[in-house]
C-alpha cells in the first residue's frame, strides 16, 4: 500500500520537473519562461520530498524529517529568486512577446 | 499594527518558534539535550540580531495566519495544476501582459509576503514594486504604492486584481493589523 | 515496483537536465541563462534524493541542504551583480 503511494508520489513530482523544463524550453520569451520553473517545479520537488519522507519513515531506521527543511526552505527561496531574476530582466529591458498587454506598466516601473 | 512585543527578552516571537522548530529538524531528533539547546539558540539569536533588524509588524492574529497559510497552500496546487496545463497546451493562444495592483499595505515585510504569495500563486510573477522610499519621515503619509505582476494567460485585468486584493490582501492587513 | 519507478523518475529528471543544458546554450540574455541555472540546481537535489533512495541511505540528504542553500545564494549573488555592477555595495 504504501509502495503505491509513494510510487504515485514520485511520479507525479517527476512529472511536474519535467513540465517546469518542457515550460522554460518552449515559451517565447524570458517573462513567460520564468513561469514553470518558478511553479511547476516547487511543487514537483514537494511531491518528491514528500515520498522520500514516507519511503524512509516507513522502511528504515526511524523517521527522518530533514526533507520537511529541504522542501520549506525551496518554497520559501523560489518567489524571492524568481523577484530578482525578473527584476534584472526589466532592468536590461529584455523584449517580450508582441502580444503582451500592459507593456506601458513596465516603463512607469523602470 | 504593534512593533514591539510583549516580552523584552522575546522581541520576535515567531522568529524564535522557527529557529525551534528549524535546530530540531536539523538534528533529526527530540532528546532533552536538543530541546534545551534549541530554546536556549531560540531566545539567544533573536536577541543579539534585534540590534541590526529594522522592526516589523508583528503578527497579531495567530489563528487567522494560520488560516490563511492553509488556503495558500491549498491555492498553490491548484494553481501548479493549472500553470502545467498552460504550459503543456498550445503557446500561441497564450496572452501574457504585465498588471498593476494598487497596494493597501505600507510596511516592507507584509508587502514582501503578498509579493511572494502572489508569485506562489495562479499563473502571476510579481515583478516590481515602486515607488519605494525606504525610510518615511515621521508623520508624512505614505504615498499610493503599485505591485507590478506578469500574468501568463490574461483574460480579464479586473477579476485578477479584484481577487488578489480580497484573497490575499485583506487577510494580511487583519493579521498584521495595518 | 518502486526499483522500476525510481528509474523512470531518474530518467524524467535526467531529461529535464538536458532540457535545461539546452536552454543555457541557446540563451538568448543573461538572464536566460540565470534562469536556467536555478533550474538546474534545484533539479539536482532532486537527483540526489533519488539517489538516496535507491541506495537506502539519508546521508546524501545533507549534500542536497547545502545544494539547495548555496545555489539560491549564488542566484541572488549573479542577479545582484546584473542590477548594479557590484555585488558588494
Amino acid at each position: 500500500m504504501t509502495e503505491w503511494i509513494i510510487s504515485i508520489l514520485l511520479l507525479i513530482g517527476g512529472s511536474f520537473v519535467l513540465i517546469g523544463s518542457i515550460g522554460l524550453v518552449k515559451m517565447p520569451d524570458f517573462f513567460m519562461r520564468l513561469h514553470g520553473p518558478t511553479k511547476a517545479t516547487t511543487l514537483g520537488m514537494a511531491a518528491l520530498l514528500t515520498a522520500a519522507i514516507i519511503f524512509f519513515s516507513t522502511s528504515y531506521e526511524g523517521m527522518s524529517v530533514k526533507e520537511v527543511l529541504i522542501s520549506l526552505f525551496l518554497l520559501l527561496t523560489a518567489p524571492i529568486s524568481a523577484y530578482m531574476m525578473i527584476k534584472s530582466a526589466i532592468h536590461h529591458k529584455l523584449e517580450s512577446v508582441e502580444r503582451t498587454k500592459g507593456k506601458k506598466n513596465v516603463e512607469d516601473a523602470a | 499594527m504593534r512593533l514591539e512585543a510583549r516580552f523584552k527578552w522575546l522581541p520576535t516571537p515567531f522568529l524564535s518558534l522557527l529557529l525551534f522548530i528549524v535546530w530540531l529538524l536539523l538534528n533529526n531528533s527530540v532528546s532533552t539535550g536538543h530541546i534545551l539547546l534549541a530554546v536556549i539558540l531560540a531566545i539567544v539569536i533573536p536577541l543579539a540580531t534585534s540590534p541590526f533588524r529594522t522592526k516589523q509588524p508583528l503578527i497579531i492574529k495567530p489563528g487567522l495566519a494560520l488560516r490563511h497559510l492553509m488556503l495558500v497552500l491549498y491555492d498553490i496546487i491548484t494553481a501548479n495544476i493549472e500553470v502545467a496545463i498552460l504550459i503543456l497546451g498550445p503557446t500561441k493562444r497564450l496572452t501574457p501582459g504585465f498588471v498593476k495592483v494598487p497596494l493597501d499595505l505600507t510596511h516592507t515585510m507584509p508587502i514582501t509576503i503578498l509579493a511572494s504569495t502572489v508569485s506562489l500563486t495562479p499563473g502571476t510573477v510579481s515583478a516590481e514594486v515602486y515607488p519605494w522610499h525606504e525610510n518615511l519621515k515621521k508623520g508624512e503619509q505614505p504615498e499610493q504604492r503599485f505591485l507590478l505582476i506578469h500574468v501568463l494567460n490574461l483574460t480579464d485585468e479586473q477579476a485578477l486584481i479584484d481577487t488578489i486584493k480580497q484573497r490575499y490582501e485583506a487577510p494580511l492587513k487583519e493579521i498584521f493589523q495595518c | 515496483m518502486l526499483e522500476t519507478v525510481i528509474l523512470i523518475v531518474f530518467a524524467m529528471i535526467g531529461l529535464s537536465l538536458l532540457l535545461n543544458v539546452w536552454r543555457l546554450l541557446i540563451g538568448p540574455s543573461v538572464p536566460d541563462r540565470i534562469l536556467a541555472l536555478d533550474t538546474m540546481y534545484i533539479n539536482t537535489i532532486a537527483l540526489i534524493i533519488l539517489y538516496g533512495m535507491s541506495m537506502g541511505t539519508t546521508l546524501y540528504f545533507e549534500a542536497a541542504l547545502l545544494i539547495a542553500m548555496l545555489g539560491f545564494v549564488s542566484t541572488v549573488a549573479v542577479c545582484k551583480y546584473l542590477l548594479r555592477g557590484d555585488i558588494i555595495e
